[in-house]
């Protein structure tokens, strides 16, 4: 078996690991039973019959946005390359504040169910809802691909699974058990899933990071001077390890960095999470939680990342199962033996679990409210039948998202959300900042930007060397070479574009887009006015 | 903008003239308040983001010089980047409790008493 060979780091004991992950799945499981026997109507179903309070759905955000890209990827990226994997930390925080102060509140206000309610608002329905239900479900596509292939390395890190077709079964295991929590528990299910995750990953990760520090008499620098020592390398306390080596790297990273920061206030799961809370008011106190959990939760990030490097060594990370998301795991084992293993790795778990349920009921409720019920019956389903509909496509999303996963086993996952947030602010962020801000923004505007930004981003990562070109590439092979883009990140070309077109199309456009809706659009959204209440039950 | 406790409607929403109210001096203040606080401070926290990452990627030596012990200025500046992030999120929420939401119930009331009803829809 692979993972032999890093025997003194080597997995603990694997019925260990199952027992921990199957009574986390257990306890959750009679939770979703019991928050589900209310789901009735289609608003129960996607928003949870707005009933959850501001601190609640702060959680839930935060266990939604803390994916496995940012516990695995950031401390494994952190442990490697050292302060460059920060970054990701710094960006996916700070992109909270667009999402705080331009979009949570204005959005719960006019919207109903999915990011295609607020952006058709005042324009044409059917070609905007399309346009808008295609983005959303190719951001949960990228989104879901990153957090399977997290879900496959550790995996194989845990279970001491080291061959494909073991590894294949243990995603397919996990892909099921998403399909139940979300076909069973609909929205209200996700949610509670997300806040005990939230709050197992945030005190798990907080116990850790104490830890650390208390091995280094907590002195932070003490415990730098150690990474540096075992990794043989000062430069890991400094930025530009991976990002400073040439030109191109540094507009890599500035191109990284606009697609973090823009991305967050674009991300379909997110933005539908604010619509399961009754007010705009309790909106923006959800944002001011989850900026609260995820921040301290980064901070964290920082010492477990050094505390991985000095703990246990880049090299050794790189040479087991998993590579550098095995980095945390592997942190914990050397803190706390198999059990702590055995803990953190069913958090591990939990987060993948946890977001990949938040995508998929996403992606179903675009599908069946966007395009079967508004744009396939007009606006006219049959009672009952739309729910029937986004339950069919959760299972669909799930198989999808298993075959993507056994697919993408083995990337990096900070990196492939990197690429999904991307995707998101190009596509997503231009047509939701001016249908809320510009008056003269019309129909056609928003088509060619969301079209143009999500078609210029995705042709720009399929000719980057992310794709062809390298061993580390996706096709895996240096034969085969088609990346004319050089960089890793398209953001800084697709993002700018994207916003340009939504612009100049709607300058010169000549129709004009009803005056009574942007009026009503405008109005609601600064007065919540008419805005969607809560389900009493 | 908060809408916490809905009062009974006395006028249905499809009789209210969404654009009188959008012509009205007290809408006109809540955009205005609104606009000029979150245009602003977004900018220069973006601003203050980019910054930090040109300065990552384009002046290494000064990110490396050393602050105390190992910490870097890298570190230093990463770490104010959460503390601003902090700041500003509970300064909009000061702002948006005091300053907005008082101008948007003044709002929400006058349009459910009827003040904007449409003349033509009756």
């Amino acid at each position: 078996m692979l993972h032999l060979e890093a025997a003194s780091t080597s997995p603990g004991e694997p019925w260990l690991n199952i027992a921990i992950f199957g009574a986390f799945v257990a306890v959750t499981m009679v939770i979703v039973f019991r928050a589900s026997r209310n789901n009735k109507t289609a608003a129960d179903y996607y928003a949870a019959g707005r009933s959850f309070t501001g601190g609640q759905n702060g959680s839930a955000i935060a266990g939604d946005y803390l994916s496995a890209a940012s516990f695995l990827g950031i401390v494994g990226a952190i442990a490697m390359t050292g302060y460059d994997g920060f970054l990701y930390s710094i960006g996916f925080l700070v992109a909270w504040l667009v999402a705080l102060l331009l979009v949570a509140e204005l959005l719960r206000n006019t919207g109903k169910f999915t990011m295609a309610d607020v952006l058709s608002f005042r324009l044409k329905q059917r070609p905007v809802r399309i346009a808008a239900a295609t983005t959303t479900l190719v951001v949960c596509f990228f989104y879901l691909l990153a957090q399977m292939a997290g879900a496959g390395g550790l995996v194989s890190l845990l279970l001491g699974i080291g061959d494909q077709v073991g590894q294949a079964v243990v995603i397919t295991v996990v892909g099921a058990l998403m399909i139940l929590y979300v076909l069973i528990g609909g929205m209200k299910g996700t949610t509670w899933v997300q806040i005990i995750k939230a709050v197992l990953l945030i005190v798990g990760a907080g116990v850790m990071t104490v830890w650390v520090l208390a091995l280094n008499g907590f002195d932070f620098s003490a415990l730098l001077d150690k990474a540096v020592a075992v990794a043989e390398n000062p430069a890991i306390l400094d930025p530009g390890l991976k990002y400073g080596v040439s030109d191109v790297t540094k507009v890599d990273f500035l191109s990284l960095g606009l697609a973090l920061v823009l991305g967050t206030a674009a991300l379909p799961h997110v933005l539908m999470r604010f619509y399961t809370v009754p007010t705009a008011k309790e909106a923006r106190k959800s944002v001011v939680w989850a900026i609260w959990l995820i921040g301290i939760f980064y901070v964290f990030t920082l010492v477990l990342g050094y505390g991985a490097a000095a703990l246990v060594g880049p090299a050794v990370i790189a040479a087991a199962p998993g590579g550098p998301n095995s980095a945390a795991p592997l942190l914990a084992f050397s803190l706390g033996g198999p059990l702590l293993l055995g803990l953190i790795s069913a958090i591990a778990f939990a987060t993948i679990l946890a977001v990949v349920a938040g995508l998929t009921i996403t992606a179903a409720a675009s599908f069946a409210h966007d395009i079967y019920a508004s744009v396939v019956k007009k606006g006219k389903p049959e009672p009952g039948a739309e729910v029937k509909v986004a339950r069919r496509t959760v299972v669909i999303i799930g198989i999808v998202a298993i075959i993507g996963g056994i697919g993408a086993n083995g990337q990096n996952v900070a990196f492939l959300v990197a690429l999904a947030f991307a995707v998101a602010a190009s596509a997503n962020l231009p047509t939701i900042v001016y249908s809320l801000f510009w008056k003269r923004f019309t129909t056609k505007g928003a088509l060619w930007s969301m079209y143009g930004g999500l078609i210029s981003a995705i042709v720009l990562i399929v000719f980057s060397p992310v794709v062809s070109g390298s061993e580390t590439s996706m096709l895996k092979t240096e034969a085969i070479d088609f990346a004319w883009f050089p960089l890793s990140n398209p953001g800084i070309v697709s993002i700018p574009l994207a916003f340009l077109l939504g612009w100049i199309v709607s300058v010169l456009d000549k129709t004009v887009e009803d005056p009574k809706k942007q009026s009503e659009m405008e109005v609601r959204s600064l007065t919540g006015i008419g805005a969607e209440k809560a389900v009493s039950h | 903008m908060g809408n916490d406790a809905p009062s009974a409607t006395s006028t249905t929403l499809a009789e209210v003239d969404y654009g009188a109210v959008q012509a009205s001096p007290e809408f006109q203040r809540l955009r205005r308040t609104h606009r000029s606080f979150v245009f602003p401070v977004l900018g220069a926290c973006l601003a203050w983001y980019f910054a930090y990452v040109l300065l990552a990627s384009y002046a290494h030596d000064f990110m490396s010089t050393r602050v105390f012990g190992s910490v870097n200025i890298a570190m230093v500046l990463g770490l104010a980047q959460v503390v601003t992030t902090f700041a500003v999120t509970m300064w909009y929420v000061h702002y948006a409790n005091k300053r907005l939401d008082p101008l948007a119930e003044e709002i929400r009331d006058e349009i459910e008493t009827g003040v904007f009803e449409n003349e033509e829809a009756r």
